[in-house]
């Protein structure tokens, strides 16, 4: 009993505390990197400490030793802020350390030879970048603010990236191997996501603006769209190919196919219609009556009260709606790589069939991103939306 | 019974209770009164341990109930909040069934003592024991409150404002009923209130307190005669005090034994601001008074209610 | 509920039995829609997929989404219920980070990146579905245990009943709506995904379809694409009926 009181005395953080302790784990039992001569060998696992050779290992060295001490830091700013750094200095030292350890053994290799990213690496790089964004948390910033914190650990990665120093890494090195196409499959992706709003945006705020002034509207839509939300993705794909291709078969030179990117957007859109007509109408129902009421008793014209009235009031909600239909676009994106729409979820996919796991990671590492950004950006426009029209702090909009 | 010795209770830098030392004597009613943040409903949830004392010690029969395990502790004593908190997926049985369930009683006992207690609230048990705390008023909530709370015979029933969030004709009415359940099972009863009147109603004693210090302790009629401090006399306010003054005496304390007159009588224990309307209803200075058993005790006169008060400051007359 | 409006009970039973009726007729029957699929198009050799029966797919997808559905229950429940405990409160920061973070992979991406942890076959579907599960059944568990108004907290400390009690007795039959949901939410997707899932070697419904689109063999997408798709709508109008006896029994 003595002991564990003594304990609680020095033992601040224990969140910290797990995180640190997996990252020790991790950094003994697990490999960082590893290493193969070629695509079809499996590799040799490089442990932590082979890595950590001179100044590049010293550096990591220090950013471990720092993240083993966070759990014992005072909750005050500079304990909280020091946890901060530790965490995500950890992050971008472990990055910074793989990449350096990859050019070496890639110094003594041929070119056919693979250097990944092993497990040990992934626990360590997510308990860095835990520690951080939860003392981020703890020092009170709100979400913009842990995702600034995540943006600059980002920040420093892009850094390295483009210094070129993780270019021994394999990622890097199929990226090289088919900048164009990763290029052209980036912007692809982000076609299909775009050419599936717009039809989304101009049918379904309509529709959720009647759903919300018409009670029938709302229960002849809703039933309907959520039996489109329930079906498997693949199916609804896999579903449209053959009306399609009849379509196309019937009006031959009109480009309507089965494949490629015309089911996609179809069928994104089908999927977007649903988040954004239901929040729409939640948006506006939201908005109370008795400001309404004023509104009118105030001798707005009806034009003038959904301008200056609902819309502001109802753009929270919106705002919530249309970042879950981006982030579930952007998935949606990818599995339609199957239909022959390309994107980033053909790089995947490749990678998948061809039993190529850093084509898989070149193609699912970029769709996780970009789901990331467009969350964080919607995010912060969620945020500055709800400020503006004085919501209170921590009542946010669902 | 219940004894309090120099407790002590911290919130961060805040004192709550501030070295609080009284006792509580067995079968009596006891109301914590005072503004908010007094630290009465404090004192109240470290009773039954819901908040541990930081300093002193809190005896029960002489056993510090520090040394007892928590829940054991609890299912002794019947507690009643303002929100009721009745479990909104259990019916009104099985609500009230809560801790002699946890205790283990048979099923048959607790059948009837569901009922018993259901008729004590003046709750049909026939409709009510099956139905569900939404389809029930306020008012009946918290009967339900009080029966559960009562389920499992404890010797100390501890409430924390349970009348407050009812509209004042529920409340007059569970007031009666409690303090007639006290009476008729004699539980010891810690009774936490804001309202003055609702203090000086049903309190056997009342105990003031202010910024978490116990400023005075005594019978209402104490309390309203002989205020400690100006916080205690604004509490009771000047208002009406005359009424309030009468109502702590009951027309057999002032009636006078040897004479009678004639008219519908007034029961002996019916408290002396009712007597004053029945006077000014009836258009009358004189009122007969009769005791438990209906027999002739005497009569009421007017001036008999107005008699100068012995002791104690009366606020804004002279003294 | 928005939706239906019109004697919804009826409607409900309705989709129900409706949907179960069109999925098992699917599955049964559709080899005996051979020549039908013959005829639709002609230029196959082979219009119906008989590598493994529809049974046999119908029955490894169901098994695959209740596994790791069932473990998505008791890590995520464990976990939310965990993170509400006074001892626990601690890491519920935590995990509210990565719930949200999580919820922003698209679940086809934490599936392809199974592969490269764990190899091909059912295991890292197992372990991606199960992954992608834990999200909303943890953030619902969260949130309806904390939903339990805190009168009814407070009055059952106070009656004395022990923390296993409270859990057990009063706070999850009060939570167990908002749980369902959860459930719900991820067994759907998870329905989806395992579909993907076979693009990573799991045997599931979505084999005749990758293999289809594979070998422009529409007529294998399509038997895959229907029988998934009555699954899924089979599944979540079950879920609707358990949610509407759960909230009969929670407020009645």
């Amino acid at each position: 009993m003595a002991s564990r009181v003594s304990l609680h005395r020095f033992l601040h953080n224990r969140v910290a505390l797990l995180m640190a302790l997996a990252a020790a784990i991790a950094a003994m039992a697990l490999p960082l990197l590893g290493f193969a001569p070629n695509r079809l060998l499996s590799g040799r696992p490089v442990p932590l400490w082979a890595a950590v050779q001179g100044f590049d290992g010293a550096i990591a060295l220090l950013a471990g030793l720092a993240l083993l001490a966070t759990p014992f830091l005072r909750p005050t700013r500079p304990g909280l802020g020091l946890t901060v750094a530790a965490g995500g200095l950890f992050t971008a030292g472990l990055v910074w350390l793989a990449g350096a350890q990859a050019a070496a053994l890639a110094q003594g290799a041929s070119a056919a030879a693979r250097t990944s990213f092993a497990s040990g690496f992934w626990v360590m790089a997510a308990a860095g970048l835990l520690t951080a964004i939860d003392a981020a948390r703890r020092l009170g910033l709100g979400a913009v603010g842990r995702m600034a914190v995540g943006g600059a650990i980002a920040a420093l990665v892009a850094l390295q990236l483009a210094s070129g120093h993780l270019d021994a890494l394999s990622i890097l090195k199929e990226y090289a191997n088919r900048r164009d196409i990763f290029a052209d499959a980036v912007l692809r992706h982000a076609m299909l996501v775009v050419a599936a709003l717009i039809p989304t945006l101009l049918i379904g705020i309509p529709l959720g603006i009647a759903a919300h002034r018409v009670q029938a509207v709302g229960r002849a839509v809703f039933p309907v769209l959520n039996v489109v939300q329930t079906v498997p993705s693949i199916a609804l794909f896999g579903l449209l190919m053959a009306p399609l291709a009849a379509l196309g078969a019937m009006l031959p030179g009109s480009g309507i196919s089965g494949v490629g990117p015309l089911p996609a957007v179809i069928a994104l859109t089908l999927y977007s219609l649903l988040p954004i007509v239901r929040n729409t109408a939640v948006g506006l129902d939201g908005v109370p009556a008795p400001v309404r009421e004023a509104a009118r008793g105030m001798g707005l014209t009806p034009r003038q009260i959904f301008l200056r009235v609902d819309l502001p009031l109802a753009l929270p909600v919106f705002l919530s709606g249309l970042r879950i239909t981006v982030v579930q676009a952007v998935g949606l994106a990818a599995v339609a790589a199957l239909i022959g729409a390309g994107g980033l979820g053909a790089i995947m996919f490749q990678g998948l069939f061809a039993n190529a796991l850093d084509l898989v990671l070149l193609g699912a590492v970029p769709v996780i991103l970009l789901a990331v950004a467009a969350d964080a950006l919607l995010s912060i426009g969620i945020a500055a939306a709800t400020h503006s029209i004085g919501l209170l702090p921590g009542k946010s909009a669902p | 019974m219940i004894d309090f010795e120099r407790v002590t209770k911290r919130f961060g830098s805040w004192t709550a209770v501030d070295a609080v030392s009284f006792t509580v004597a067995e079968g009596e009613f006891r109301v914590l009164i005072g503004p908010s943040g007094s630290g009465k409903s404090t004192v109240l949830r470290m009773i039954n341990r819901l908040i541990p004392a930081d300093e002193g010690a809190i005896r029960i029969d002489g056993e510090d109930i520090a040394s007892l395990k928590p829940e054991e502790l609890r299912r002794r004593m019947g507690y009643v909040i303002q929100s009721v908190g009745l479990f909104p997926h259990w019916t009104v049985e099985r609500n009230i069934a809560t801790v002699p369930g946890l205790l283990g009683w048979p099923r048959a006992r607790i059948r009837d003592r569901v009922t018993e207690l259901l008729e004590l609230l003046n709750l049909d048990p026939r409709r009510y024991r099956g139905a569900y705390p939404h389809q029930l008023s306020g008012g009946q909530q918290q009967r339900v409150g009080v029966a559960r709370a009562l389920a499992a015979e404890p010797r100390i029933l501890l409430m924390d404002e349970p009348f407050s969030a009812l509209d004042p004709i529920t409340r007059a009415s569970l007031q009666t009923e409690l303090s007639a359940i006290h009476r008729r099972t004699g539980t010891t009863v810690v009774f936490v209130t804001h309202d003055m009147d609702e203090a000086l109603r049903l309190g056997d004693s009342i105990a003031v307190m202010d910024h978490g210090r116990l400023i005075q302790c005594a019978t209402p009629l104490d309390i309203l005669t002989r205020p400690a401090s100006p916080l205690v006399r604004d509490l009771v306010g000047r208002e009406e005090w005359g009424l309030k003054r009468l109502a702590v005496e009951t027309v057999g304390d002032r009636a006078r034994r040897q004479e009678s007159v004639t008219g519908e009588p007034l029961a002996a224990e019916t408290p002396l601001h009712r007597a004053l309307s029945e006077m000014v209803a009836r258009g009358t200075e004189r009122l007969p008074v009769v005791d438990g058993d209906g027999q002739p005790a005497g009569v009421l006169h007017l001036s008999d209610l107005v008699r100068p008060i012995s002791g104690g400051t009366v606020p804004g007359g002279t003294a | 509920m928005t939706g239906a409006g019109m004697a919804p009970r009826d409607f409900l039973t309705d989709r129900l039995m409706l949907g179960l009726v069109v999925l098992v007729a699917l599955v049964l029957g559709m080899p005996s829609l051979k020549p039908l699929f013959a005829t639709l198009f002609p230029r196959l050799d082979r219009p119906l997929y008989e590598a493994e029966s529809f049974v046999r797919l119908t029955l490894d997808h169901m098994a695959l989404v209740g596994a790791s559905s069932l473990a998505a229950i008791l890590l995520g429940g464990g976990a939310g219920i965990a993170v509400t405990r006074p001892w626990g409160r601690e890491f519920r920061g935590l995990l509210e980070t990565v719930a949200t973070m999580g919820q922003t992979f698209p679940p086809v991406a934490v599936l392809a990146l199974a592969v490269p942890v764990m190899g091909f076959g059912p295991e890292p579907a197992l372990i991606a579905l199960a992954l992608y599960a834990l999200l909303p059944v943890v953030e619902n568990t969260v949130a309806g245990l904390d939903g339990v108004p805190a009168p009814v907290l407070d009055s059952a400390r106070g009656l004395g009943m022990g923390p296993a009690e409270m859990l057990f007795r009063v706070e999850l039959p009060l939570a167990a709506p908002v749980i369902l949901a959860g459930i719900r939410t991820a067994v759907i997707i998870n329905v989806g995904t395992a579909a993907i899932a076979s693009t990573v070697g799991a045997k599931t419904l979505g084999l005749p379809i990758i293999v289809g689109l594979n070998g422009s063999n529409q007529a294998y997408v399509i038997q895959g694409a229907l029988i998934v798709a009555a699954l899924a709508v089979v599944i979540d109008a079950g879920f609707d009926r358990l949610a509407g006896w759960l909230n009969r029994w929670s407020q009645r």
